[in-house]
C-alpha cells in the first residue's frame, strides 16, 4: 500500500468512526431530554429508568466520540500538513468555535451524569438540553469547516499565494447551510432509527415492555420525522451541487456525457473505461429536473471535466445508490409509523411494524458513511475544490501503511468494545429497571 | 490581538498539565498502589475526576485548533517531524479515555474491570510520558524539517535523552499534582494518611525525575541551567516554587485541604514559567540554530482577530460555567440513595 493510498485510507477510517460516535452524542441527549421531560412531569419511574440507562449509552459513546475527535485534530496535520499549513488560518473559525462549542459539551455533560438528586430537577433537566444543543452546534460548525473544502471561500488563491483571508466569509460558504441541514437531519434519522430498533427488538421479545416502549416512542418519533425532512435537504443539496460542483454531481449520477434532457440513472454499475453505466435503469428528463429544476436543461457529464480533475465514478455512484436507497426506505417505514399513529393503532402492537424497525436499525449509519463517501471521494482528486490536489497535501513521511493497520486495529477493537458494552447494558436492563411497579413508587416517595 | 492568542495558548497548555495532568496522575496513582488499597485509591479518585473528567482535556483540544488556526507552520512542522511520538500519545489518549469511561459504564462488573483497569493505569502512564517527550523535542533543538535520512527527520527529532528526561519528570509531576489533590478527597482518616505519606513519597521522586533532566541536558549539551537560572525571572519563579514546596511539605497534614492544591498548582505554573520564559517567544528550536517564533509565524491578523475573539467569546461561556462544575462537585456531598440505582 503505497503513502497516499494509506493517509487517505487512514482518513477515512478515522472519520467514518468518528462520524457514527459524534452523530448518536449529538443526537441521543435530545432523546434523554424529553424522557426526562416526562419523568419530571408524570412522575412515571420508567422515563427516568430510560433517561439514565440512555445517559449510559451517551457517557460511552461521548467519551469514545471526543478520543476520535482529538485524534481527529491531530491527523489532519499528521496526514495533510501541507492543507493545514494553508488551510488552517482560513478555514480554522468554526474550529475554534467547535472547541467553545466542545468544551460547554463536556462540562455540561459532566453536570448531567453527575447531577441525579444533586441540583434543582429542571436545572438538572437545562444541563442535558444543554449537552444537546452545544453538541448539535459542534457537529454543525465541524461540517461547515468541511463545506469549505468542497467550496472553498474567504481567500484570493493568486499565483500559488493564499492571500486576503477573511475567516468568517470562509465559514459561511455556499456549501455550509445545505451541508449541515443534510448532516443533522442524517444525524437524527440515522440515531432515532438505530435506537428504536434495539428497542423494537426488545419488544419482539416481550422483555420489559413498559420500559422499551416508552423508548421506542421517542427514538422513533426523532428518527420518523427526520426521515420524512431528508429527502426535501436531500434535494437542496443536490442542486447546490450541480451548481457548485457539477464534476461531483456527474461521478454521483455515472452522468459520462453531457446532456439535455439528461436521464437519472438509478443503480448500476459504472464502467469508467467505457464510459458508460451497465445494468442501471434510466429515467429520461428526471436528472435535469432535480438538478437543475426542470426537465430539458443541460447537465455537465464528466467530459467537460479535464481527465485529470475527474473524481472517480464507481465508488460515489454506488454510494450515493446506497444512501438515497436507505434514505427512501426509512422514509417508508416514517410515513407507515404516522399512519399506525394517526389511524391504526393497533398496527403499533404488531410484530411486522416492529420487524420494520428492527431490520432498519443499520440503515441510517449505512447511509450516513455512504453520504460522506460521496461527498469526500466525489471531491477528488482535490483536497480544497480546485485549489489544492489530496496527493500535494499528503505528509512527506514514508511508512503511512503501519500507522494505517495501527488505527485499523485500534478502531475495529474499539467499535467490538462498545458493541459489547451495549449488549450488556441492554441485557442488564431487566436488573437494573425492571422494579415492580409498587417498589417503584415507595422508593421515590 | 497577538498577545491574546499566545496568551491562551499559553494557557491552554497550563491548564491541560494541572487538570489533565492530574488525571493522568490518578492512573499513575493506581498503578503504584498495592493490590490491598487499589479498591478504594479507584473509588476516591474516581469521586474527584469522575465529574470533570471530559472538561479536563478539552485544553488540549484548545491547545491544538490554537495552533493550527493561529500558528499552521508551527502545527505542521510539529505534524512532520513529531509524527511518532504524536501517534503514541494519540494511541495513550485513546486508551485512557475510553478504558476510564467503560471500566464505570461497564452494567457488568467482572474480570473485563481488570482489563480496563490495566490498559487505563499504563495509558495513564505512557500519555505523559510523550507529552513530556514532546515538550522536551520542542526545545532540544533537534527537530529539522530539512533533514536528508528517515532516522534524523522523524527519530531523532525527539528520540534523545534530554526529551525522554522531560517525559520522565512529566510523569512525576502528573503524579504529585494527583496525590496533592486526592488528600482532600479521603474519606477516612488513614486514607487521608496514605494519601499524604504518598505525596511525600512524590515529592522525592519529582526532585530525583528533575535531576535527571538536568543530567540528560547537561550530557545532550543542551545549557538548560542557563536557560532557567540566566535571568531574574527564572530565578525568581524557582525560588517562588521551591519555598512555597517547603511551606506544602508543612501544611500537607492540614486540614485546610486547598492550601496544598494551590500551592502544587503554582509550582507546576512557575515550573513552566521558569523553562518558558528563557525561550519567549519562539515555540521550536530547530536543528542549527533557527527558532518557530509565536511572534514570527503567527497566522494573518484577520484570522487571529477572528481567533482572538473567538477564544474570548468562549471564556465568557465555558470559564464561568466550569468553575461552577468544580464548585458543585466540591461542595456537594453525595448523595445516599444514589448507590442504589447507579451501577
Amino acid at each position: 500500500m503505497n503513502d497516499f493510498l494509506a493517509a487517505r485510507s487512514q482518513m477515512a477510517l478515522s472519520l467514518g468512526f468518528h462520524i457514527i460516535f459524534s452523530c448518536i452524542g449529538m443526537v441521543m441527549p435530545f432523546f434523554m431530554a424529553v424522557a426526562h421531560y416526562y419523568w419530571l412531569r408524570t412522575h412515571d419511574i420508567t422515563y427516568k429508568n430510560v433517561t439514565r440507562a440512555w445517559s449510559k449509552g451517551v457517557a460511552i459513546f461521548f467519551a469514545t466520540g471526543a478520543v476520535s475527535g482529538t485524534v481527529l485534530s491531530f491527523e489532519l496535520g499528521l496526514l495533510w500538513p501541507k492543507f493545514m499549513e494553508h488551510a488552517g488560518p482560513i478555514f480554522g473559525m468554526p474550529f475554534s468555535l467547535e472547541g467553545t462549542a466542545f468544551f460547554i459539551e463536556a462540562i455540561a455533560l459532566g453536570f448531567f451524569l453527575y447531577g441525579w438528586d444533586r441540583f434543582n430537577p429542571w436545572f438538572h433537566w437545562f444541563t442535558g438540553v444543554v449537552v444537546g444543543v452545544s453538541g448539535l452546534a459542534s457537529g454543525i460548525l465541524v461540517v461547515a469547516a468541511n463545506a469549505w473544502m468542497n467550496s472553498p471561500a474567504g481567500f484570493d488563491y493568486v499565483n500559488g499565494q493564499y492571500l486576503n483571508i477573511d475567516p468568517i466569509a470562509a465559514m459561511f460558504n455556499d456549501a455550509w447551510l445545505s451541508q449541515a441541514l443534510h448532516m443533522t437531519l442524517a444525524a437524527f434519522a440515522a440515531t432515532g432509527f438505530a435506537v428504536a430498533g434495539v428497542h423494537a427488538l426488545m419488544l419482539r421479545r416481550g422483555r420489559n415492555v413498559a420500559f422499551h416502549t416508552r423508548a421506542f416512542r421517542i427514538a422513533a418519533a426523532f428518527g420518523a420525522v427526520a426521515a420524512l425532512l431528508q429527502p426535501l435537504s436531500g434535494d437542496f443539496s443536490a442542486k447546490d451541487v450541480a451548481r457548485r460542483q457539477p464534476a461531483k454531481l456527474a461521478a454521483m449520477e455515472a452522468h459520462f456525457h453531457t446532456e439535455k434532457h439528461a436521464a437519472l440513472v438509478l443503480g448500476g454499475l459504472p464502467n469508467e473505461d467505457k464510459q458508460r453505466v451497465d445494468y442501471a435503469i434510466k429515467i429520461p428528463g428526471m436528472l435535469s429536473f432535480l438538478a437543475h429544476g426542470n426537465f430539458e436543461q443541460e447537465v455537465t457529464g464528466l467530459d467537460r471535466i479535464a481527465p485529470q480533475n475527474r473524481p472517480p465514478v464507481v465508488v460515489p455512484h454506488i454510494a450515493f445508490q446506497i444512501m438515497v436507497g436507505l434514505g427512501t426506505l426509512m422514509m417508508g417505514i416514517a410515513v407507515v409509523y404516522f399512519w399506525a399513529l394517526w389511524r391504526k393503532k393497533q398496527w403499533l402492537h404488531s410484530r411486522w411494524l416492529l420487524g420494520l424497525f428492527v431490520a432498519a436499525t443499520p440503515a441510517g449509519f449505512i447511509a450516513v458513511e455512504a453520504g460522506w463517501a460521496v461527498t469526500e471521494v466525489g471531491r477528488q482528486p482535490w483536497i480544497i475544490n480546485g485549489v489544492m490536489r489530496t496527493a500535494d497535501a499528503v505528509t512527506p513521511m514514508p511508512g503511512i501503511a503501519y500507522s494505517f493497520y495501527l488505527f485499523t486495529a485500534v478502531y475495529l477493537s474499539l467499535s467490538l468494545v462498545v458493541v459489547f458494552l451495549l449488549y450488556r447494558q441492554i441485557r442488564m436492563v431487566p436488573e437494573l429497571y425492571d422494579v415492580p411497579a409498587g417498589a417503584a413508587e415507595a422508593a421515590h416517595a | 490581538m497577538n498577545y491574546v492568542v499566545i496568551a491562551y495558548l499559553y494557557l491552554a497548555i497550563l491548564l491541560y498539565l494541572l487538570l489533565g495532568g492530574a488525571d493522568f496522575g490518578a492512573g499513575i496513582i493506581e498503578l503504584f498502589t498495592s493490590r490491598k488499597n487499589r479498591r478504594v485509591t479507584q473509588e476516591t479518585l474516581y469521586q474527584a475526576i469522575g465529574p470533570i473528567w471530559e472538561a479536563n482535556h478539552m485544553w488540549l483540544i484548545i491547545a491544538i485548533v490554537i495552533l493550527f488556526v493561529g500558528f499552521p507552520r508551527i502545527y505542521s512542522t510539529m505534524s512532520v517531524s513529531l509524527h511518532i511520538p504524536l501517534l503514541l500519545l494519540l494511541l495513550g489518549i485513546i486508551a485512557r479515555g475510553t478504558a476510564f469511561v467503560f471500566r464505570h459504564y461497564d452494567a457488568v462488573h467482572d474480570r473485563m474491570q481488570t482489563v480496563y483497569a490495566t490498559i487505563f493505569v499504563y495509558s495513564s502512564l505512557v500519555t505523559p510520558l510523550f507529552i513530556g517527550i514532546l515538550a522536551g523535542s520542542a526545545l532540544a533543538g533537534y527537530v529539522d524539517p530539512a533533514a536528508p535520512d528517515f532516522l534524523t527527520a522523524y527519530v531523532w527529532s525527539w528520540l534523545h535523552w534530554f526529551a525522554v528526561a522531560v517525559g520522565v519528570f512529566t510523569v512525576a509531576l502528573c503524579g504529585y499534582l494527583a496525590s496533592v489533590y486526592t488528600i482532600g478527597e479521603a474519606t477516612t482518616e488513614a486514607d487521608r494518611l496514605r494519601f499524604i505519606r504518598k505525596t511525600r513519597l512524590l515529592i522525592v521522586v519529582a526532585f530525583a525525575a528533575g535531576a535527571l533532566v538536568f543530567g540528560a541536558a547537561a550530557y545532550e549539551g543542551l545549557p538548560l541551567i542557563s536557560w532557567i537560572f540566566g535571568n531574574p525571572v527564572g530565578l525568581t519563579a524557582i525560588a517562588l516554587a521551591t519555598v512555597s514546596l517547603g511551606v506544602l511539605w508543612y501544611v500537607l497534614g492540614g486540614s485546610r485541604t486547598w492550601v496544598p492544591r494551590v500551592l502544587a498548582g503554582f509550582q507546576v505554573t512557575m515550573i513552566l514559567l521558569a523553562v518558558g520564559y528563557a525561550h519567549f517567544p519562539d515555540f521550536i528550536r530547530l536543528r542549527g540554530g533557527q527558532h518557530l517564533s509565536l511572534l514570527e509565524q503567527l497566522a494573518p491578523a484577520k484570522t487571529v482577530a477572528a481567533l482572538g475573539w473567538a477564544l474570548l467569546l468562549g471564556s465568557v461561556f465555558i470559564l464561568p460555567a466550569l468553575g461552577y462544575l468544580y464548585y458543585s462537585f466540591q461542595h456537594a456531598s453525595r448523595p445516599a440513595g444514589e448507590a442504589a440505582v447507579e451501577v
